[in-house]
């Protein structure tokens, strides 16, 4: 039994939800008045180090310190 | 036909043994009555000696019960990834932004499970209105008359700038004139969607 259910246009276009919720929620953030945009941005910062391995040891690692929504 | 039956019940038996020593599960006879009877009863007819596989519904707690009358009040649990916004909250009405429109919710609502748009939340508590536009998330209605509204964002909708919203609407459905590519596209509506909401929220 097929489901004929239309699915939303994101994910036709081949985006997940997590994706289309995180995007709608970045910009929610962008449009909010000062501190509150401030405060909301620095909440959501992330910072990770990514190494990749070579031959059973890791590289030297490149340290990402992303603001969301790039 | 009977062949096999050997080597069902021992693969059977030593799944049971081996489950039974490695982890202290309830015997099958201490589980809440959600087992189907008549599969216990045919399988007491073809193996007497051994007990009736577990499913995963008698592994579950069991569900609170629902009130056999209608709850004079809807309690909310209203949370954020880093916040909760409301914890146990009990009011006269919720009216949510689902994906088919705009739901009231009052206590002894049918359960359901709706997926939220962008959109304004209203929780009403007596007189007294509170208002949150929501990015987007999922709305839980449980039997018995408690909301689990998740969502990623919500603010009030004072917090929002008017004009930051009209400059990304105009971005947006510039972008949308213009895009080449399913995602961009898709990008472009989402932003669309997203700031025609807010737009409406603030001038509704």
């Amino acid at each position: 039994m097929a489901s004929t259910a239309a699915v939303p246009f994101w994910r036709a276009a081949g985006m997940t939800y997590i994706t289309y919720s995180n995007i709608c929620a970045n910009l929610v953030r962008n449009c909010l008045k000062e501190p509150f945009k401030a405060e909301a941005l620095n909440r959501e910062k992330v910072h990770f180090s990514l190494s990749k391995w070579a031959g059973g040891k890791p590289e030297k690692p490149i340290l990402r310190s992303d603001t969301p929504g790039v | 036909m009977f062949r096999q039956a050997s080597r069902l019940l021992s693969r059977s038996v030593s799944a049971a043994a081996s489950s039974r020593s490695t982890t202290n599960r309830a015997f099958s006879t201490e589980v809440p009555s959600t087992i189907d009877s008549t599969f216990v009863e045919s399988w007491k007819k073809v193996a007497p000696n051994m007990d009736p596989p577990q499913t995963p519904s008698s592994f579950m707690k069991p569900r609170p019960s629902t009130a056999s009358s209608i709850p004079t009040k809807l309690t909310v649990n209203f949370v954020l990834p880093y916040a909760s916004e409301l914890s146990g909250k009990e009011v006269d009405m919720v009216i949510i932004p689902a994906t088919t429109g705009q739901m009231g919710v009052l206590p002894g609502h049918v359960p359901t499970i709706a997926e939220l748009k962008p959109g304004i939340m209203s929780v009403h508590e007596g007189t007294d209105i509170k208002k949150y536009f929501v990015s987007s998330g999922f709305a839980f209605l449980h039997a018995n008359s408690v909301a689990d509204i998740i969502a990623v964002e919500a603010v009030p909708l004072e917090n929002i700038d008017a004009s930051q919203v009209q400059k990304g609407l105009a971005e947006f459905t510039q972008k949308l004139a213009s895009a080449t590519t399913d995602l961009e596209k898709a990008e472009a509506q989402i932003g669309v969607e997203v700031h025609s909401a807010m737009n409406a929220a603030l001038s509704g």
